[in-house]
């Protein structure tokens, strides 16, 4: 066990109550009307979202950063989050109102399509001794292209109101979610998040160099397998449920690092756990904000992290790291 | 024993075949751009060649799981890249991870072989090249391999840092292990392997004890250098006369 994870189980602990008690209207079991089921059909599942959607994209930073080598990368540099946009907005073109299921599934087929064109790209690239910047530059070329597409369908929105409707959802929210959502996010976010552990030992080899992870037995396109598998599940169904929330999976891993021996392998639970905590205390905070509409999250959790990005990349320069 | 037989790579080896033998110290040399790198590569098998066979113990290295040949085989890169701060036991437990278990023991072994006990906490980046060198040295002797390829292993050392490397895999080479080093300092390859292979264009130009392999004669063929061995043997140094001028020496 790493030493953070005791640390963290007692801050969620902490936290999650309160999140359940937290809002617009402070929840007092003896005053307030309907207090259980505010409790159960609103605030439960929009607390527990928050912690499985956190959860991963804190894993899939780590896991990322791991991959690339690199404390700067971040989980939307593959394409999948653009990929799971795309189809969502797509969704929108045809007629999302009919079901409340299309959006998420239109967002998860989007995130499945870009996982598909990358462990086509990872065959094309797992040998050679540049592997990992190919299939990393191949990632971000879906994303650019997804990213293109997605401003392209804004553009050609059928009228004002499904425009605004696209734009709104894409800033990402965990306003209004409920059951459903949960239960659709939260056994793909585990099961991605159980691919990146598995590709954990494989992520601390590659703290080697490449060529000395492939010495270690290190199959590099096996690993880009689980990688894709683990990213394109936690942050997929992410974006399927919430829209797209920037930052957690830059900022959390590097919180963590210190505390971790910081192998790859060890930052990916704590950097779960913490992303779960910080999307968990963001969202609470996004609802007691006294604003006429609330603060949409991915706003808010860019709010932090810009700034914090800022302050790494100024570290970095002056070599703290 | 690892061999190679015929192998080719375009624009680096043309036909290099050598049978490598456990328990000695094998130095490959040879001018930039011989195929030195490229050779040793094969021979881990993080090279694939156009043709040809690496045969491990007999049978071809290509067709072994990764993980197998990675508890055979410790490669030793030439840049000694550490992505993470981790500390230097942490560093040196990668070296288990073809076997996939813990390996205390191995770990402490390793440790105590190069010295880095007392730095077995330290994290990486607060170590000096000549400490970081044996950290990744003793990352590959945790896997206790059979052999061990090292892309120029002491290229960053200073020469007391060397000999204490050198003197690391002699100990290596003595309780079995085949140890193969891409050297540059052909004086330190004189002076400290059992055997020399000399490359050349991608091809063999010498092969054999450390006085034939890197005679006069051979160094004048291969670089273009007019030189001489002075001093006594295990201990020679290395003096070039002159650069012909169709030598790569320009």
């Amino acid at each position: 066990m790493t030493r953070p994870i005791p640390l963290l189980l007692l801050l969620l602990a902490i936290a999650f109550p309160l999140s359940l008690l937290a809002g617009r209207v402070w929840l007092d079991f003896s005053a307030t009307p309907n207090a259980m089921v505010i409790l159960a059909e609103l605030r439960l599942p929009r607390s527990v979202l928050a912690l499985v959607i956190g959860a991963g994209l804190g894993a899939s930073g780590a896991a990322m950063q791991g991959y690339l080598r690199n404390p700067l990368a971040d989980p939307g540099l593959f394409g999948i989050a653009p990929g799971a946009a795309l189809g969502a907005v797509a969704s929108f073109w045809f007629g999302y109102a009919a079901s409340a299921w299309l959006l998420p599934l239109f967002a998860l087929a989007g995130a499945a399509g870009a996982m598909a064109l990358l462990a086509l790209i990872a065959g094309r690239t797992a040998s050679g001794t540049q592997g990992i910047a190919l299939f990393t530059l191949g990632g971000m070329m879906l994303a650019s292209l997804a990213g293109a597409l997605t401003s392209l369908m804004i553009s050609l929105a059928p009228n004002a109101f499904a425009m605004s409707e696209i734009v709104t959802w894409l800033m990402g929210a965990l306003t209004d979610r409920g059951w459903s959502e949960v239960w659709l996010a939260a056994p793909l976010t585990l099961a991605g998040i159980a691919c990146l552990l598995v590709a954990g030992k494989g992520l601390d080899a590659l703290t080697l160099g490449e060529a000395a992870a492939r010495s270690l037995g290190v199959r590099p396109g096996v690993l880009q397998i689980w990688l894709v598998a683990g990213v394109g599940l936690t942050v997929g169904s992410g974006v399927a449920v919430a829209g797209i929330i920037g930052f957690v999976g830059l900022v959390v891993p590097h919180l963590v690092r210190p505390l971790t021996d910081r192998r790859p392998s060890q930052l990916i639970l704590p950097s779960a756990m913490a992303g779960a905590l910080l999307v968990l205390v963001a969202d609470s905070v996004c609802r007691i904000l006294p604003l006429v509409t609330e603060l949409r999250l991915g706003i808010a959790l860019s709010l932090i992290g810009a700034p914090f990005f800022l302050h790494l990349l100024l570290r970095m320069r002056q070599g703290a790291m | 024993m690892l061999g190679a037989r015929d192998l080719h790579l375009a624009g680096r080896l043309s036909g290099v075949s050598a049978a490598l033998e456990p328990g000695q110290i094998t130095a490959i040399c040879g001018p930039n751009g011989a195929g030195k790198s490229s050779l040793l590569s094969c021979l881990a098998a993080l090279l694939v060649p156009d043709a040809g066979v690496v045969e491990l113990d007999g049978a071809p290295l290509a067709a072994m799981p990764p993980r197998l040949r990675a508890q055979k085989i410790g490669y030793l890169p030439q840049q000694g890249e550490v992505a993470w701060d981790v500390a230097v036991r942490s560093l040196v437990a990668l070296g288990r991870l073809p076997h996939g278990d813990d390996g205390a023991e191995a770990i402490e072994r390793a440790l105590n072989a190069l010295d880095l006990q007392a730095l077995a906490d330290r994290p990486v980046s607060r170590l000096s090249g000549g400490e970081k060198a044996r950290a990744l040295l003793a990352r590959v002797l945790a896997g206790e391999p059979a052999w061990i390829l090292a892309d120029e292993p002491l290229a960053a050392l200073d020469l007391a840092h060397q000999l204490k490397l050198l003197a690391h895999l002699r100990h290596a080479a003595e309780g079995g292990a085949g140890v193969v080093l891409v050297l540059h300092d052909l004086a330190l390859a004189m002076n400290h392997a059992d055997r020399v292979l000399v490359l050349d264009n991608g091809a063999v130009a010498a092969d054999g004890a450390p006085e034939e392999a890197l005679s006069a004669e051979v160094i004048q063929r291969v670089w273009g250098v007019s030189a001489q061995w002075l001093g006594q043997r295990g201990a020679q140094a290395l003096v070039a006369r002159d650069c012909s001028p169709s030598s790569n020496c320009d």
